[in-house]
């Protein structure tokens, strides 16, 4: 592959073009005839000229920068880096999806509304709830509008003292970034030296201002909460509601279900457990599920169906209003319920027991190697925290970027707090032993490497096309735009 | 077996051998019993690509495609014309299979778009910065209008009749649980009253948001209200566009807008009943770190080489937690590759373009419509490619006689304006032809 | 950790030098420290009344962020530009460069907080 650095505006020649539209078929009046000239711009458009090849010789180069799924082994805690199937991609372009106007009458959108009334069936049934919303558009949008449910059940009961939630230290930052945003106080409640909720300190925080506690069940050391029950019931007995995040629902899908352990509301991220793309960043989608108390504050519209007729349904009484544009990321839908009737019952079942299997595998190996602060079985993920020769002068930044010398997209690092040079590994259902047993391999030689030959690790990475951009740099003078 | 997962039994079985394990379920002893499901899920069991791409194609069969029919509806997703060549770049699997790009040295491709995405709309709306998306055009007038609330430490936020309805009715879910209280500002011949405005401006003003061009299509006069606007100490001028209209209109920097946001799905993104889509946010400097959201910034490598970042990550929730100025951790990145290819594509040219086409289209369209008097305007103000008309007839009416005729038609104001009931906002991109609109026309003259 | 003598310090890690009425804030080594390479530095308005406690900047680094607080009530008259341009200058010298320049409410404030000598020992037990 030949070096590619330019920026689409370097590759810029004036005369090029890379459309051809019709030509005008009405009558071609002055635009000023329509439109005030105070209205109108005076100044070009500063947009590049490219011919369409100058366009796909550019893009492709680019994608040639990047490492998908597609490319390679992908293990980012917490993260669920599942392969994601390529049928979804073909049904969610399907004619009949992909052009459909979201206003179009209920009598030409019955299909898609069909496929939504039955994925939210699907997604309740795979997580004990009774009601979905397929609107929020991610995880973190499916986190407030369930927070947001969840105020409003307590201003319906006039319960005004409810002011806080409370929320693991090792919770994802998006759970008090949401509660905040939410206007909620904050409340952080301890893990315990095993990494579980300390139900001891959970007593002591819980009152008559608990609002509620949100909980990824297993949390983000891959750890079931076994005492689910109990923490349920002390929130409960508060007055206060159980909200669980879904980042980690890919370990245990059809083997145990958050609404028969106590949780009020759920949210699934679609674009982890359920194989949508990340896309580089999104679109996502994160459906939310609640239990029937709760059913009258969800956000409008609903998608219901009157005998044999689906309809958007606008009537929710105590609805806490709207929360995104129309009616959720449909495109995303069409892909997760591909993958849902793909799988069935029985290969969503399979999908967590090789999901649990690949982590648990992979820590018993690392094990000898790295630090494993808390050795148990794991769910989906398991945390190590940093070479077991705590001496050594090699990070879990240094690790994360000598395995990109290995051609592996790092795990997560630093992440969760509570763990010091955590690093993160979510192998998921999708990989063959083969690939675990190469990068356990490549865990392996680092290690050693980094007490025999540090500086290479402390160098690394070594052969990707940049290292280490200067972040520092970037954030001091932020250069946001090309100024060419 | 299942395609999806590729390890053998025999494998299963060494794998379980070398943690101790007799069997799969033995992975789930951590679960208390009381807990487990011990039945099967309540779904049917897995399906071949066969059988699952033809029970889709029936459900998608139900739908009535554009591609068959002529559509004037808009209200806030249009039927532009989308390149080839999008979904073909964004369909290689290095783009779409990737995560955000917290490993810059293997997410060059993806920063640099992103960049690239930032740099296209800072000239398009004439803002210094510009984030990396977000969630949708109504979501991001809502971001915007809490950062503006946070950053002035105020809690009322002015908001135009003429913002779409639905915006408007995310911004008061959002306003409820932070406390913020919304005015609405009236309208007066479509387009905000400023004089009504200028009167509800206050202290305690944290933002002035308006739509150009507005839900009816029409062009407000953003100077105007930018100048009332900023009559009180630490108020942001908030403006949603139509970034297609920015090729001909002038730039919301210019006019003294302090943040732009809108929703791109016009640049070449799929209608998709109704999402996913693109919400984008470009600002003042002032604004800069104050952004909810993804930014990439420019930076160089150990080698001194020219590399992408995330950056100003200060800003968000898994640094800042609690006092992060948004929960949002992602991006709409792959429809915000999709706009950028559909820009650079359509070039400075094209872009130019299609908001001409659209523009005189729509105009023909109007005239024809109202030629004959039995559809009158309901407005008379400048219009983008949106206008509206009204008549005695029953909207709903009009829309199942055009529908018969294999035409989608425009969207009923009475749903969210009572006080418009039967009249009708229709949208007309560059995509319609004469014949479509003399069609149009012709079926509606037709219609008792 | 360097501790500058004649300071008074809080255990959020911010120092105050008291000049009669007026007071210079800033942070403590161990803060810039903890931060990493600063990068951005949010300072008050002048005039802004900000009680002790509450927050009256942000120091933001690559990967940390951190709130500064009021060590004692007071009224900003000067803010140190330079920070602005130069975030740096907290990393290279805390004590040097400080953030803002305050009229102190209520001198009562200041018995509550550390001396140099006080600061050096809750470190000691901090590590």
């Amino acid at each position: 592959m030949r070096k590619y650095d330019k920026l689409i505006f370097e590759v810029s020649k004036p005369g090029r073009k890379a459309y051809n539209l019709p030509a005008l078929d009405v009558e071609d009046k002055c635009i000023k005839s329509f439109i005030p000239e105070e209205f109108l711009s005076d100044t070009e458009l500063d947009f590049p000229e490219v011919s369409e090849v100058d366009v796909i010789r550019h893009y492709t180069n680019l994608s040639h920068k990047n490492y998908g799924v597609d490319t390679g082994f992908y293990p980012l805690g917490s993260c669920t880096m599942k392969y994601n199937p390529k049928i979804n991609e073909d049904t969610a372009r399907m004619d009949g999806f992909a052009n459909i106007h979201p206003y179009q009458m209920e009598g030409c959108i019955q299909g898609s509304l069909q496929l939504m009334y039955e994925l939210d069936k699907a997604l309740a049934e795979i997580a004990g709830m009774d009601k979905m919303s397929l609107q929020p558009a991610a995880g973190a949008h499916g986190e407030l509008t369930g927070i947001m449910v969840i105020k409003a059940y307590h201003e319906k009961n006039g319960d005004s003292k409810r002011t806080k939630i409370i929320v693991p230290d090792s919770a994802h930052g998006t759970n008090p970034a949401t509660a905040a945003m939410a206007g909620y106080d904050i409340v952080e409640v301890k893990s315990t030296k095993n990494g579980l909720v300390d139900l001891e300190s959970l007593k002591a925080v819980v009152g008559d201002d608990t609002a509620g506690l949100m909980l990824t069940n297993p949390n983000t050391l891959g750890l079931f909460e076994k005492d689910i029950k109990e923490i349920a019931k002390i929130v409960h007995d508060a007055g206060g509601q159980l909200y669980y995040d879904g980042a980690n629902a890919n370990a245990i899908l059809g083997h145990a279900r958050p609404g028969d352990m106590g949780f009020d509301v759920v949210h699934f991220n679609i674009h982890k457990t359920f194989s949508t793309p990340h896309g580089g960043g999104g679109p996502g989608s994160g459906p939310i599920g609640v239990k029937k108390h709760l059913m009258e504050f969800l956000p409008v519209p609903l998608v219901n169906k009157d005998e044999d007729r689906y309809y958007l349904d606008y009537d929710v009484p105590n609805t806490i209003g709207k929360v995104k544009d129309f009616y959720g990321h449909f495109g995303i839908l069409v892909r997760a319920y591909t993958y849902i009737l793909t799988m069935g019952s029985d290969g969503l079942k399979k999908a967590s027991e090789m999901a649990v299997l690949n982590a648990n595998y992979m820590a018993n190996k690392l094990k000898e190697y790295y630090y494993l602060p808390i050795d148990t079985l794991f769910k989906h993920e398991f945390v190590l925290g940093g070479l077991k020769d705590t001496l050594s002068e090699v990070t879990t930044l240094d690790i994360a970027k000598r395995l990109l010398d290995h051609g592996y997209h790092p795990p997560t690092v630093y992440f969760p707090l509570i763990i010091n040079q955590a690093i993160m590994i979510e192998p998921t259902e999708t990989e063959s032993k083969e690939t675990l047993d190469e990068f356990i391999d490549a865990m392996i030689k680092i290690s050693k490497e980094s007490s025999e030959n540090p500086q290479v690790v402390k160098d690394a990475p070594h052969n990707t096309i940049v290292r280490r951009p200067d972040e520092t740099k970037a954030a001091r003078n932020p250069v946001l735009k090309y100024e060419g | 077996m299942f395609p999806y997962i590729p390890t053998t039994y025999e494998e299963e079985q060494e794998m379980l051998k070398s943690i101790g394990l007799n069997s799969a379920d033995d992975l789930f002893n951590d679960i208390p019993k009381d807990i487990q499901l011990n039945r099967e899920l309540n779904l049917p069991k897995a399906k071949s690509e066969l059988e699952v791409k033809s029970y889709l194609t029936s459900l998608a069969k139900k739908n009535c495609s554009l591609s068959e029919l002529t559509c004037f509806l808009g209200a806030g997703a249009y039927d532009h014309y989308i390149p080839s060549i999008i979904d073909h770049i964004i369909s290689r699997s290095e783009f779409y299979t990737s995560y955000t790009p917290y490993q810059p040295e293997i997410s060059q491709g993806t920063l640099q778009y992103i960049f690239e995405f930032q740099t296209l709309l800072c000239r398009l709306t004439g803002m210094d910065v510009a984030n990396a998306s977000l969630y949708d055009g109504g979501t991001a007038v809502v971001e915007a209008a809490l950062m503006a609330a946070a950053m002035a430490k105020k809690d009322e936020i002015i908001v135009s009749k003429t913002v779409r309805p639905e915006t408007r009715q995310i911004l008061e879910t959002y306003a409820h649980i932070q406390n913020l209280k919304v005015i609405e500002v009236d309208m007066k011949d479509g387009v905000t009253d400023l004089e009504a405005l200028d009167k509800l401006m206050n202290n305690n003003t944290a933002a002035v948001i308006v739509q150009s061009p507005n839900f009816f299509g029409i062009i407000e006069d953003l100077k105007a209200t930018s100048e009332i606007a900023h009559k009180v100490k630490k108020a942001s001028f908030i403006a949603s566009v139509d970034p297609i209209s920015l090729a001909i209109l002038k730039r919301p920097g210019d006019l003294g807008v302090d943040v732009v946001v809108g929703e791109a799905q016009g640049m070449g993104i799929p209608l998709s009943f109704g999402g996913p889509y693109l919400g984008f946010m470009a600002a003042k400097k002032g604004y800069m770190r104050k952004l909810p959201g993804r930014i990439v910034g420019e930076t160089e490598d150990k080698d001194g080489k020219r590399s992408y970042v995330l950056t100003l990550t200060a800003r968000e929730q898994h640094i800042r937690r609690e006092k992060a100025t948004s929960n949002i951790c992602s991006n709409q990145g792959l429809n915000a590759l999709a706009a950028t290819i559909y820009m650079v594509t359509m070039g400075k040219e094209g872009l130019k373009e299609v908001a001409m086409q659209s523009t005189k289209k729509a105009h023909y369209a109007f005239e024809e419509l109202t030629k004959s008097g039995k559809y009158k305007p309901l407005f008379n103000k400048p219009f983008f490619k949106e206008f509206a008309i009204t008549s005695d007839i029953d909207a709903e009416n009009i829309n199942i006689k055009l529908r018969k005729e294999n035409i989608i038609g425009g969207y009923h104001l009475g749903k969210d304006y009572p006080q418009f009931k039967n009249s009708i906002l229709y949208a007309v991109t560059e995509k319609r032809t004469k014949d479509e609109i003399d069609k149009l026309s012709s079926v509606l003259e037709g219609i008792k | 950790m360097k501790v500058a003598k004649d300071l008074l310090y809080t255990n959020d890690h911010e120092w105050v030098k008291v000049e009669g009425e007026v007071a210079l804030i800033g942070i403590a080594d161990y803060a810039q420290h903890h931060l990493g390479d600063i990068v951005y530095v949010e300072l008050p308005e002048i005039d802004d009344e900000i009680a002790k406690e509450d927050s009256f900047s942000a120091v933001e680094s690559v990967k940390a962020a951190a709130d500064i607080y009021m060590p004692v009530s007071g009224k900003v008259i000067e803010v140190n530009e330079e920070l602005i341009d130069d975030p740096a200058l907290l990393n290279a010298d805390p004590y040097e460069n400080w953030m803002i320049k305050i009229e102190i409410t209520s001198k009562e404030e200041l018995e509550e907080l550390m001396t140099s000598e006080e600061y050096e020992k809750f470190l000691a037990e901090e590590e």
